[in-house]
């Protein structure tokens, strides 16, 4: 993954800045409680969760174990569909090669149903570098493009925003960037929408190349899936000449049957409904409707070292639904941006440090950004196990060890910062693999139990500094246990 | 070497611990393949529930006026006239029609009916206030409806610029409950347009807004005994 947000600062500092942000976090937690809350009646309106959530699951994980021969049957049915694929194995290249088919098509603007995929390669920066506009045409994308601002949800981008926020930023940069917002705007949303609306469908009548990504591609029939809502993705993926989608490898599904599990699951576990207003499916191209010419590029970017770590790879069965997001207490108070990647929340958790390494501060930081609560893998559609993967995580962290980048294996040195706990958890496994000393230390720990300190010294003091130490107790259980019943169990 | 080979050379390394029967369950034609259908479970519902035709069709009703849209209902004498009243609703107007929708569909109503031609660009169909289609099919528990390019639904565009969509919907002909019905039932070769309720955003405050780029008003007319 490419360094799209180059400079953020580890998650602990990021977050503790966004906890002392009052209105980020009134609009942070009245979206992520009011999305939760649907979610949970939205699938209890479906009896077949657990099985639907159990399919998917399998769906992915059997793709991954065969992604090789699945990459091949995809190439094959786009390519027999009338598309060209094209293989990028990091973003430099997926950036080269759109903004070559960009600039061979003579156009100097393109517009962007909203992708994950585009934005973590820095696609818009890297096309404005080669003179080429690329306009996103997501209302929360828009937000976030006018008003120069990050993404901070997978699904709702600009959820850190609030109406009035909206307003000023419509007010203030439409007209640079094309129709100017109406006179006299207000911060509804319907009217916002609207400004929004006009300010977009001149760009969509003009457009000659469309930038999308996909929620899915069928390796069966070459046919790629786009699920929105705003009628945005259809303007892009039919009203220009070219279509041109960047789409991770991860995001195949075996056959067209399979997308019956997930368009029943993402929808529900995203938005919360039914089904979402749009769907399309297209395979390569058709004559007399749609682009003539339609390009498929693979991305990797990190993707297949993620697949080589036997435990971390699950995390390549994120269908993206955000649902993990909108439950997770950490992300409800830190907001999207402290997670310093476009994958925000307990999945980005997980992937960045996956798909980037963990060479930076922040990208090291992310497995600790977690109370380990578990309510993430209770939501998450196609049950990723996101509390395991950030241990695991975590460990290599600590201790270093074998991990894949770019392909090779590498040994990860321990990471800076970590040698207390590293020291503590070798104590910790000699104590307990030596009962003698493990009672001497309980017994002096209890009889000294009025002199210990109610804060810790040194880098402890930032954990005692907002929780109570656990006094010690004045007999060591297993001296109370011989103490009181011989050591024997008399429930017998 | 090429990017290609780079990438499958990583993700076979990768698998280095997935045991490999050589012969991974890529279908090989479109359909059914027994392996793979064998390597996932699809003990999930087919249907949720047990309806009949009516309820099933119900359901439709009830989960499309959920999201929004307006069902109408109507036998194939009234349709006609049901098309009429909602265009006249609009005030004069173009409407737009697909070349092989049924032309009693239109026979009552009189508006000034354009014609979806390759030369027409968007901006020409940006002037145009309605359009009427036909569709592939609907489904029930979703309140979707589906269109796939078909003589009587057109280019996916059509359904798209202009702001107020009709669609009509044969019942119960055309009603499957569930989306693994749907999916049995649609061609993947073809460009499929699934539209469940208007065009919506909830990008501001979670606060739903109806109609951003897509049509803002959508109807939809069942057609039938049922």
């Amino acid at each position: 993954m490419s360094g799209t947000f180059v400079g953020m600062p580890a998650f602990p500092k990021a977050a503790h800045e966004a906890v002392n942000n009052p209105t980020l976090r009134g609009n942070l937690r009245h979206a992520t409680h009011t999305i939760r809350t649907k979610r949970a009646k939205a699938v209890a309106e479906v009896s077949d969760w657990a099985e639907l959530r159990e399919a998917g699951k399998r769906i992915k994980d059997h793709t991954l174990r065969h992604l090789d021969g699945y990459l091949v049957r995809l190439e094959e049915s786009v390519t027999a569909a009338g598309g060209v694929v094209h293989w990028a194995a990091d973003a430099e290249e997926a950036n080269r090669i759109v903004t070559e088919l960009v600039r061979a098509t003579g156009e100097r603007e393109v517009v962007k149903v909203k992708s994950m995929a585009t934005q973590e390669i820095g696609l818009n920066e890297a096309l404005e570098a080669a003179g080429i506009h690329a306009y996103e045409t997501d209302l929360a994308e828009l937000i976030v493009q006018l008003g120069k601002d990050r993404p901070s949800h997978i699904l709702v981008p600009a959820i850190h925003r609030n109406r009035g926020e909206i307003r000023d930023i419509f007010v203030r940069e439409m007209g640079a960037w094309g129709r100017a917002a109406p006179e006299g705007l207000t911060d509804s949303p319907a009217e916002l929408a609207e400004a929004a609306r006009l300010h977009l469908r001149e760009k969509f009548l003009r457009a000659k190349v469309g930038i999308s990504g996909a929620n899915f591609m069928v390796a069966e029939t070459g046919t790629l899936v786009v699920v929105e809502s705003e009628g945005n993705g259809r303007m892009c993926l039919t009203l220009p000449e070219t279509l041109i989608s960047v789409v991770g490898i991860e995001k195949i599904v075996p056959t067209w049957r399979d997308l019956e599990v997930f368009l029943q699951t993402l929808p529900r576990s995203s938005t919360a409904e039914r089904m979402n207003p749009y769907t399309s499916m297209w395979t390569g191209t058709t004559d007399g409707d749609g682009p003539r010419a339609f390009h498929l590029v693979l991305l990797d970017n990190g993707r297949t070292d993620t697949l080589a770590d036997e435990v971390g790879r699950q995390a390549l069965r994120c269908i993206r639904c955000s649902a993990c997001l909108n439950v997770c207490p950490v992300y409800e108070r830190a907001g999207g941006h402290a997670y310093g990647s476009v994958y925000p929340g307990p999945i980005g958790a997980i992937l960045s440090p996956q798909l980037r390494g963990t060479a930076s501060e922040i990208d090291a930081s992310l497995p600790y950004a977690s109370s380990l609560c578990g309510a993430c893998y209770e939501v998450c559609p196609v049950a990723i196990d996101i509390p395991e993967v950030l241990v695991h995580l975590r460990e290599r962290i600590a201790q270093g060890g074998r991990a894949t980048r770019d392909g090779n294996t590498v040994v990860l040195k321990p990471a800076k910062g970590h040698a207390a706990e590293r020291a503590a958890m070798r104590a910790a496994r000699w104590a307990f693999s030596h009962p003698g000393a493990l009672g001497a230390g309980q017994r002096l720990a209890s009889r000294t139990r009025r002199f210990h300190p109610r804060t810790l010294p040194g880098p402890g003091r930032a954990w005692s500094g907002t929780r109570d130490l656990p006094t010690v107790p004045a007999e060591p259980f297993r001296e109370w246990w011989q103490r009181t019943r011989g050591g024997k169990d008399t429930t017998k | 070497m090429s990017s290609r080979d780079l990438i499958l050379g990583r993700v076979r390394r990768a698998l280095a611990d997935v045991p490999r029967d050589g012969t991974p369950p890529v279908p090989e034609q479109s359909g059914r393949d027994l392996r793979y259908e064998q390597a996932v479970d699809r003990s999930y519902l087919r249907e949720h529930g047990a309806r009949s035709l009516a309820e099933t069709v119900d359901l439709l009703a009830e989960n499309l006026a959920d999201y929004r849209a307006v069902v109408h209902r109507a036998t194939e004498e009234e349709l006609p006239y049901v098309v009429m009243r909602l265009l006249a609703e609009r005030g004069p107007q173009y409407v737009l029609v697909p070349p092989g929708l049924p032309p009693e569909w239109m026979s009552a109503a009189d508006p000034t009916r354009v014609h979806d031609r390759a030369v027409s660009t968007p901006g020409e169909l940006d002037k145009v206030t309605s359009v009427v289609t036909g569709c592939a099919l609907a489904i029930a528990e979703t309140g979707t409806i589906v269109l796939d390019g078909g003589p009587d639904q057109g280019r996916r565009r059509i359904t798209l610029i202009p702001d107020h969509h009709i669609c009509v919907v044969r019942v119960p002909g055309q009603v499957v409950a569930s989306v693994p019905q749907a999916m049995e039932r649609l061609d993947p070769t073809r460009p499929l347009t699934w539209i469940s309720g208007p065009s919506a955003t909830s990008d501001i405050e979670l606060d739903r807004v109806e109609g951003v780029h897509g049509p803002r008003t959508l109807e939809v007319v069942l057609v039938g005994e049922v």
